[in-house]
């Protein structure tokens, strides 16, 4: 355990409760910063942080505070990024922690996004799938400024994605995402978050050769950002999300996705990693009901001294449930991810299904994946597969297109091109899909040939 | 047409701490077949390894050479770029990857190596959808990935299609028979035997049976046992060595 600063100077209690918002918020608010300040700072002699940077961490290097967000509106190039996706049913994008006055799309009966402010139950969904507050996760329920909350009523079919964009604002500044999704029972939506620095040359943007800020003359701008997903999946519903990060390469993103899958629910995440200096995503899914079912996917580039860090748990609660994770990863240059992911089926969830997979391509000598999947089995009548794979380009197939004449760069290159193809194939939302492929495109210098 | 030799003069190669092939020569012409014959274990796909140069195996001496260039010094890529293909006996799963990338990068510009190197074709697509027609293969093949779920035949079929895009200057075929039924047999064949007519292309098929060079017409036929060229002739030996049994050259 590593002793708190004797004073917070940013995170503290008194600035928590500073933040305008309701009664109970102030309360919720207070209460999680005083828990956040009473306990040790995490450190990597802790199970789940084993492996992690998180020992470097210095929080008060960072500030926070409404900056003067009057007026703040996205680039033209976020705003391009953003139509890139294609239609949509709704869009929420905030600068700097500000919400913007992005245009808004015409109402979709059945759908509301509001703040907390805006919802009668926010009481109740603000912290509702979250349930393990720890860390940064208390962090976050202190500190995030405009919870979103995305209500999808039972029954309604929402054909286009919800948009969440959280533009990172300047440097040395703290980001506090917190998105809440209710998916009606029955119902069906899909959501989009991205976290951008539109300086960091990812998705296309600002590099137009796809090469990242690292080693450009002006210092890359550090962020700290901790974003908290709650995504609660009701008896039947069908929710997709997908989760890009693509922040600067000195930031440090420290993200929680929460989900809870009622019975006969459906839940597919697809989640991409680029930028961070520490990027680490906690993927909890709780399958609670009969039946339901998790679609996990993952796809993360690394390269200069980049760690990306995924811990996953698909938690079995009930019966005939099935979750099926499949997390691929490259690490180039000194890039070090780590994936480390337990499969738990409680007693009494017979018959259910279980997939883990992980699969890391290590392309430089400095560079390092480390895997970690496991299990904890309650119950007999289950079924449960885990596999996870860390080596090079395959020898086979770099001298198979070799010997087609084709020069070993490119060969690699169309090697860890294609072992992410299948993978972005999956990207649930199809103008998703098409970013995140150009992205990796831009990654593995596949747009290049 | 131009005319060129790949000679192999004296090849000793093999894996670390094992000699496989003691002393091969043999040359190739433009235009000629020549057939490649041999027990199990006579160092057949070795040959075809070392040839295009494969991670795991070593030269220990002699030469080849394509047309006056000295392969055993170049990578594999640039083997091929010379002019040298090798269709595998095992082709290899390259997940993810299509024919029409891996075609598209390897007539991408290099720097050339050898006369016909980098000539370019401009429709990539159309070419290989011609190819494909030839042998009777199913163009939705084409955008899948590299031998991926490919059946035996198919990826016959989908090494000869790459041939026939490529051009290369001289083919060694590993067992490229293997896994083809008889009509697929055929359309492989007669699209390998035509390109030593269209542009002169040397091939040097390796083979265990006898019903390939049915349709493939060797020049010259080689018999390799325990790593050396034993028995050269034409093409009555390939029906020689069918009805006896290698039991002679051993």
């Amino acid at each position: 355990m590593r002793e708190r600063p004797d004073i917070l100077t940013t995170f503290t209690p008194q600035n928590a409760a500073s933040l305008p918002g309701g009664a109970w918020l102030h309360q919720r608010r207070a209460a999680a910063a005083e828990r956040f300040a009473s306990a040790p700072l995490p450190t990597d002699k802790d199970e789940v942080w084993r492996y992690s940077r998180i020992d470097q961490l210095d929080l008060d290097r960072y500030r926070f505070g409404p900056t003067d967000g009057s007026g703040a509106t996205p680039s033209a190039l976020v705003r391009a990024l953003v139509d890139g996706l294609g239609p949509r049913a709704g869009l929420v994008m905030t600068v700097a922690g500000t919400p913007t006055t992005a245009a808004a799309v015409g109402p979709v009966p059945g759908l509301t996004v509001t703040g907390l402010a805006g919802h009668p139950e926010a009481e109740t969904l603000f912290g509702g799938t979250a349930t393990d507050p720890s860390d940064f996760v208390l962090l976050n329920e202190a500190f995030a400024p405009d919870p979103v909350i995305i209500d999808i009523a039972p029954g309604t079919v929402v054909g286009d994605p919800v948009v969440v964009v959280h533009v990172v604002g300047a440097s040395e500044s703290a980001l506090f995402p917190r998105t809440i999704v209710r998916c009606g029972a029955s119902s069906r939506a899909s959501v989009v978050e991205i976290v951008v620095d539109p300086a960091g040359g990812l998705l296309g943007l600002d590099a137009p050769s796809g090469t990242p800020a690292t080693g450009t003359a002006a210092a890359p701008p550090r962020h700290l950002v901790v974003p908290v997903t709650e995504l609660q999946v009701e008896s039947g519903a069908d929710l997709s999300v997908v989760s890009i990060q693509a922040t600067g390469p000195e930031t440090w993103y420290l993200a929680h996705q929460a989900s809870r899958i009622a019975a006969g629910a459906v839940l597919t995440s697809f989640t991409v990693a680029l930028g961070g200096s520490y990027a680490r995503v906690r993927t909890d899914s709780a399958l609670t009901g009969v039946s339901a079912a998790s679609t996990l996917r993952a796809a993360y580039f690394g390269q200069g001294d980049q760690m990306l860090d995924f811990r996953t748990l698909q938690d079995h609660q009930a019966p005939r449930t099935t979750s099926d994770l499949l997390f691929m990863g490259a690490v180039a240059e000194q890039a070090h991810s780590v994936y480390s992911g337990l499969i738990r089926i409680r007693r009494g969830a017979v018959r259910s299904d279980a997939r883990q997979t992980n699969h890391n391509l290590v392309l430089g000598e400095g560079a390092r994946a480390d895997s970690v999947p496991n299990l904890d089995i309650e119950e007999n009548d289950v079924r449960c597969a885990h596999g996870s794979t860390v080596g090079p380009v395959d020898e086979d197939q770099r001298y198979y297109l070799e010997s087609r004449g084709i020069e070993p760069e490119m060969a690699e290159t169309l090697i860890v091109a294609g072992f992410f193809e299948d993978i972005a194939d999956q990207v649930p939302v199809p103008g998703a899909r098409r970013l995140i492929s150009r992205a990796l495109a831009a990654r593995t210098g596949a747009d290049r040939g | 047409m131009s005319t060129g030799e790949l000679i192999i003069d004296d090849l000793r190669a093999g894996i670390p701490g094992q000699e496989i092939l003691r002393g091969v020569s043999l040359t190739v012409r433009s235009g000629e077949v020549h057939a490649v014959m041999g027990p199990n274990g006579s160092g057949k796909s070795t040959l075809a390894h070392v040839l295009m140069g494969r991670p795991g195996y070593e030269v220990l001496g002699g030469s080849v050479s394509l047309d006056g260039i000295d392969l055993l010094s170049l990578p594999t890529w640039q083997r091929a770029r010379a002019g040298l293909f090798l269709g595998m006996q095992h082709p290899i799963e390259v997940p993810g990857v299509s024919l029409v990338a891996s075609l598209s990068a390897a007539r991408a510009p290099a720097a050339p190596v050898g006369p016909g190197a980098g000539a370019e074709r401009p429709d990539i697509g159309a070419r290989m959808e011609e190819e494909a027609d030839r042998i009777g293969f199913d163009r939705k093949m084409l955008r899948r990935a590299l031998n991926v779920d490919l059946s035996g035949g198919e990826r016959k079929r989908n090494e000869t299609l790459q041939l026939g895009v490529l051009r290369p200057r001289f083919a060694v075929l590993d067992e490229i028979d293997s896994g083809l039924d008889v009509d697929a047999l055929e359309a492989v064949a007669r699209r390998v035997e035509a390109a030593t007519t269209e542009w002169g292309m040397g091939v040097l098929a390796i083979t265990h049976f006898h019903r390939l060079l049915d349709v493939l017409h060797p020049d010259v036929v080689h018999v390799l046992s325990a790593g050396k060229v034993v028995a050269t002739g034409g093409d009555e030996l390939a029906e020689i060595v069918d009805r006896t049994g290698y039991a002679a050259y051993r």
